[in-house]
């Protein structure tokens, strides 16, 4: 029984061997006086900090200004979403999914429903795809935006961060008028949505969209193309696109790397398939346009031309949308027959995968979450040896993690 | 300071004359000097906390308009005047408070420092022809070199802090004021060069012509670019964005001011924004015509001993200076952050080679034309 209760040993503190690249300046400058002994300061960056976004806990190992290795530490923010998915009855746990990705709730109650519809085989409406479509895509806009604020205040811009609250409050504004929550929303639900769109709720999304696309030139112009922060940005935390598919990132990460995969293209789900056939939206790619490919600002540029890109496929949809119901045919209590489903969406984040399966109960017999945040996080220690302090805040936040995510 | 330094310093001062106007007959000198002295000491700690009261509400407000919201709008009633002084009683009634592991005495005497020292700069400044607390006759020495000992207060408050992140701080700081103390001198030899002195009270005077407006930048070809590289090694120097490293929230917490909190954190802030009054003071004096204005100018000769006259003398360079201040609040709120090897590279590499070149320029200029 004690050995239960007594906390097991430590492990042996790994060493972190410092690469003889880190020893060097990016420009390939050797400009340490190695003849004087120095040594190194071991920093814990979080878990309170304000450039981890959440309690990340970075342990920096640093030599002056230059960080010689970092260990990323998560857990803080657990809460074991995945186990009380398998304790909780379907639609209960749709409250849950909200909880991991704050920043883009709508994406991860459509990601668990349709994993979900995937094991009942429901057939979902017309108008309930559609709307779901918006939702998605707006949430995506907003989350783009919050990504991109902080990541000027990392760089020490704080003026964006306000212009895109400013976009972001319509945007949830929107979201309260759909469905009453402005961040945890649960609209869309097992087998459609929540409930209809209110009366001109559709025609202020159109208005959105107009208003939208003049303020993201002013944000374009404000700081994606600002030299100082192209200076900062540029040539840092570089991520190859082999790396990329090693480290299995997903999303803006790898798409900043010149890896031409969306999920919502290639393994197309509800009414993607139509809308990337119809070529209503490109998938925009880092090109190492401003210093190399797979930096930190491909990522960025990414995720500001995604904005506009969601903007298409909003227009799209509304174009065609038309009356009808919103949620098929689900009972209160429901039984989900037997059978298993991985389902993977393009989150804003990444792919963001649900694997659930079902003994024909009314609970979940496993509910296992591919976050993305969680996978595209294990590159920064890949990234961070060898680059000064200031740029590895700038690298951490081009990774774009929501702790809630990551830790789950 | 001894009495003879202290009646050169205070003789033809405002307040001397005052005084002497007032005491009674029979008064020995070195009471007059003394009460000069105390009384100039009161009215510059209430000059600089008024200074730095009034930028700490316009920085809230300049930020607030700039990102779409009103800032401070209910303390005092009109747009929250009385914002900064609420902040200030609230800052000084918080808990005392020094880390464990802490040097106690330098941990209590940075923040000192550092505001001190800035009080001490302020004195060689001139507000007005009569206007001012000690005519040092090298007066941009002095205020260079108190300006150089805030640095001293910040790498002590970094070193004693006893964190990480304060000593990175200090370091950045340390660092980043060896590279610009050298530009920042050096531009300042291009008005020296056409003005002939170093005290700012004959230099403001000398600049009185051309209905106000026979500034320094109008004197020489080179007035402008020295101007500008003044004008970014003295945003480097009073550690503002985009050279607000040795705080740099987004990296290093709050830098060297990590583990402060209450008044002493007070302090610091409130010497940022004297430094910032302070070197655009400097700039409007050396630059931009001191107290002159064509609003000055209209005012005939016999007046100009007047209290209205130097009223609206001290005026002029307070306006003078708030335009810089805001112009650097204005870049706070616009620019990202630079990088330490960028900061360090535009110091040396640009900055400081530039300098030199304006100093050349302006000297072959001044002795061919002047």
């Amino acid at each position: 029984m004690t050995e239960i209760n007594t906390p097991p040993e430590p492990p042996e503190a790994k060493t972190i061997e410092i690469p003889e690249k880190a020893r060097t300046l990016p420009s390939g400058e050797r400009e340490f006086m190695l003849d004087v002994s120095t040594s190194d300061l071991e920093v814990n960056m979080g878990p309170q900090h304000p450039a981890t976004h959440g309690v990340m806990r970075i342990l920096i190992r640093t030599d002056g200004e230059v960080v010689t290795g970092g260990q990323v530490h998560l857990g803080y923010l657990h809460r074991c979403a995945e186990k009380i998915g398998e304790n909780v009855e379907w639609l209960q746990y749709l409250p849950y999914t909200d909880r991991y990705d704050y920043l883009s709730a709508m994406n991860n109650n459509l990601g668990y429903s349709l994993a979900v519809e995937a094991v009942m085989g429901v057939e979902i409406p017309r108008r309930a795809t559609l709307l779901r479509t918006i939702c998605a895509e707006l949430n995506r806009i907003g989350s783009h935006l919050i990504a991109f604020g902080t990541y000027g205040l990392d760089i020490g811009a704080f003026t964006p961060f306000f212009y895109c609250f400013r976009e972001r409050e319509w945007m949830m504004a929107l979201f309260e008028k759909i469905c009453g929550a402005r961040l945890t929303y649960s609209y869309i639900r097992i087998g459609g949505v929540f409930n209809d769109a209110p009366v001109g709720w559709l025609k202020e999304v159109e208005r959105f969209c107009d208003v939208f696309e003049e303020k993201w030139q002013e944000y374009y112009d404000l700081l994606v193309v600002n030299h100082i922060f192209v200076q900062r940005t540029a040539k840092i935390g570089v991520i190859t696109p082999e790396m990329a598919v090693d480290y299995g990132l997903t999303g803006p990460m790898l798409r900043g790397s010149g890896i031409d995969f969306d999920l919502r293209r290639d393994m197309p789900y509800m009414a993607y398939d139509e809308i990337s056939k119809a070529g209503v939206y490109d998938v925009p790619l880092g090109r190492g346009e401003k210093g190399e490919l797979g930096d930190c600002w491909d990522r960025v540029y990414v995720r500001v031309q995604e904005m506009m890109e969601s903007i298409k496929i909003i227009r799209w949809c509304l174009g065609c949308i038309e009356d009808g119901p919103v949620i098929g045919d689900i009972p209160k209590v429901l039984k989900v027959p037997p059978g298993e489903a991985y389902v993977g969406i393009e989150n804003p984040r990444g792919e963001l995968g649900h694997y659930v399966a079902s003994d024909g109960g009314k609970v979940a017999k496993r509910c296992r979450v591919r976050g993305p945040s969680f996978c595209n996080v294990a590159v920064l220690e890949k990234l961070l040896p060898g680059t000064f302090l200031a740029d590895s805040v700038a690298i951490i936040g081009s990774t774009d993690v929501v702790i809630g995510e990551t830790d789950r | 300071m001894n009495l003879m330094a202290l009646e050169a310093a205070t003789t033809g001062n405002a307040f001397t004359e005052l005084l002497g106007g007032i005491a009674p007959e029979g008064t020995p000198t070195w009471a007059l000097w003394l009460g000069a002295a105390g009384a100039g000491v009161g009215i510059l700690v209430a000059f600089v906390s008024l200074v730095a009261m009034f930028s700490v509400w316009l920085e809230r407000k300049v930020s607030a308009h700039i990102q779409c919201r009103y800032g401070p709008m209910y303390a005092g009633g009109w747009h929250g005047w009385a914002q900064t002084l609420a902040d200030g009683v609230k800052l000084l009634l918080k808990e005392d408070m020094i880390p464990l592991g802490a040097d106690k005495p330098l941990f209590m005497l940075a923040p000192a420092l550092v505001l001190g020292a800035i009080f001490g700069a302020l004195v060689a400044l001139p507000l007005a022809p009569g206007f001012f607390f000690a005519d040092v006759n090298m007066g941009l020495f002095l205020i260079l070199a108190f300006s150089s000992l805030t640095t001293i207060g910040v790498v002590m408050a970094g070193w004693a802090s006893n964190s990480k992140w304060s000593l990175y701080g200090a370091m950045r700081e340390a660092a980043q004021v060896v590279a610009y103390e050298v530009p920042l001198g050096v531009s300042l030899f291009v008005p020296l060069m056409v003005a002939g002195t170093f005290s700012l009270t004959e230099a403001s005077a000398a600049q009185s012509g051309w209905f106000g407006m026979h500034w320094f930048i109008f004197q020489n070809p080179f007035m402008l670019p020295a101007f500008i590289i003044f004008f970014i090694a003295a945003l480097a120097e009073t550690k503002r964005a985009p050279f607000d490293l040795p705080e740099a929230e987004s990296e290093l917490v709050a830098g060297f001011m990590t583990e402060y909190s209450g008044i002493r954190w007070s302090f610091f802030f409130m010497e940022e924004y004297a430094a910032m009054f302070l070197m655009s003071a400097v700039g409007a004096v050396f630059f931009f015509g001191g107290y002159h204005s064509p609003l000055t100018a209209l005012f005939p000769e016999e007046a100009t001993t007047g209290l209205l006259y130097q009223l609206v003398c001290a005026g002029t360079l307070i306006f003078k200076s708030f335009v810089g201040v805001f112009v650097m609040m204005w870049l706070r709120w616009t620019l990202p952050r630079l990088r330490i090897d960028q900061v360090m590279s535009m110091g040396y590499k640009y900055l400081t080679p530039l300098a030199l070149v304006c100093v050349l320029g302006a000297a072959i200029w001044e002795t061919i034309f002047a």
